[in-house]
């Protein structure tokens, strides 16, 4: 990491007495955590809770949920203090609160570390040891292996790193059964199908960005056709994934029906973005539509999960 | 540091420390709660 200078706002941390004065209020740290990032993993995590055949005790499954969620967090705050050097030069993340000068990096990385192993720890003695050693792998995998392995890497970062991110719901079914079966493989397959057209598709109109931080995304490594090809590809990929539960007898009627049309929309969606030939960002509409679409997606299609585990069981 | 700065410093460090006391506050029923449900 390279250090960046600091701006303005936070000029007077070069006198050494005001440098000692940390000037981080709540919403800083909180922000450290990736708050929206979270939104998603905890509803990830908690429709595999509520999907898993069997029971939990609600006191236990919100303490589940909450070290998921402070988990994911910590994991958020580890790459912040890694990437804040990418981060400074990005016109999305610049403000923030590493780059911008409010949290120091040794502070952030205090409270990430903190967070992460409160969180597992927490985790182990609520539900157990397999529910927190896939919520410490998780972690680990998102800041090890995404943040400091392949983000500056290889293009494939965001498809092997969006592993991490497909953990939750995993974790959250973890907790009421105890053990991994078949149907939250596919739970975890489901996002890490749809993790590469999300965020190529967010890559795509902030390729600029991307390409200024040197970040190797697949816009800027092989160009905007080749990967609003592979937007196309992987939306193909997940269609058929996306209905196993329902082929394969796990889950009914009703999940397989929300799974095929919000799979045709989201391929109808890629489809669109494959046929466009846009290079200014104002003109990528279609990419646009599928970002936003595919949060709905996955919201959607994971709450079919538990409405069809609840209306039809 | 000037006054300015003192105060904002000074405000700064009260949230911090409340958000750190509702944590350390939530931290104990939570452990509290898993002893008694755990026990249970």
């Amino acid at each position: 990491m390279t250090t960046t200078a600091l701006p303005k706002s936070v000029s007077h941390l070069a006198d050494p007495v005001a440098a000692a004065a940390s000037f981080a209020g709540w919403r800083d740290y909180f922000a450290l955590l990736k708050p929206r990032v979270m939104t998603l993993v905890v509803f990830t995590a908690a429709c595999g809770l509520f999907a898993a055949p069997g029971h939990v005790n609600p006191f236990l499954g919100f303490v589940a949920i909450l070290c998921i969620a402070v988990g994911a967090g910590a994991a958020g705050a580890l790459n912040q203090w890694y990437e804040a050097d990418i981060d400074a030069v990005m016109k999305r993340t610049a403000n923030r609160p590493i780059p911008a000068g409010r949290v120091s990096p040794e502070e952030a990385l205090a409270f990430a570390v903190a967070l992460a192993g409160g969180s597992v720890m927490v985790m182990e003695l609520a539900i157990g040891w397999l529910a927190a050693t896939l919520l410490l792998g998780s972690i680990l995998f998102y800041a090890v292996v995404y943040t400091v392995w392949l983000k500056r890497r290889t293009p494939q970062n965001i498809v092997i790193g969006g592993l991490a991110g497909a953990f939750p719901p995993m974790i959250g079914w973890a907790a009421v059964t105890g053990d991994v079966t078949l149907m939250p493989v596919i739970l975890v397959a489901i996002i890490f199908l749809w993790t590469p057209p999300h965020f190529w598709a967010l890559a795509l109109f902030m390729e600029a960005d991307y390409s200024k931080a040197g970040v190797p995304m697949l816009p800027v490594t092989h160009g905007l056709k080749a990967t609003r090809t592979q937007v196309l590809l992987y939306s193909l990929a997940l269609v058929p994934v996306s209905v196993l539960p329902w082929a394969l007898g796990l889950a009914g009627w009703l999940y397989g029906t929300i799974a095929l049309a919000l799979g045709g929309l989201f391929v109808a969606q890629a489809w669109g973005v494959s046929r466009n030939t846009a290079t200014a960002t104002k003109d990528m509409v279609p990419e646009k539509k599928l970002f936003r679409f595919s949060l709905l997606y996955l919201f959607l299609i994971f709450a079919a999960v538990v409405a069809d585990h609840w209306i039809l069981a | 540091m000037t006054p300015a700065e003192t105060a904002v410093f000074l405000a700064k460090r009260k949230s911090r420390s409340l958000a750190l006391g509702l944590l350390l506050g939530t931290l104990a029923l939570l452990f509290f709660g898993i002893t008694v449900v755990r026990m249970v």
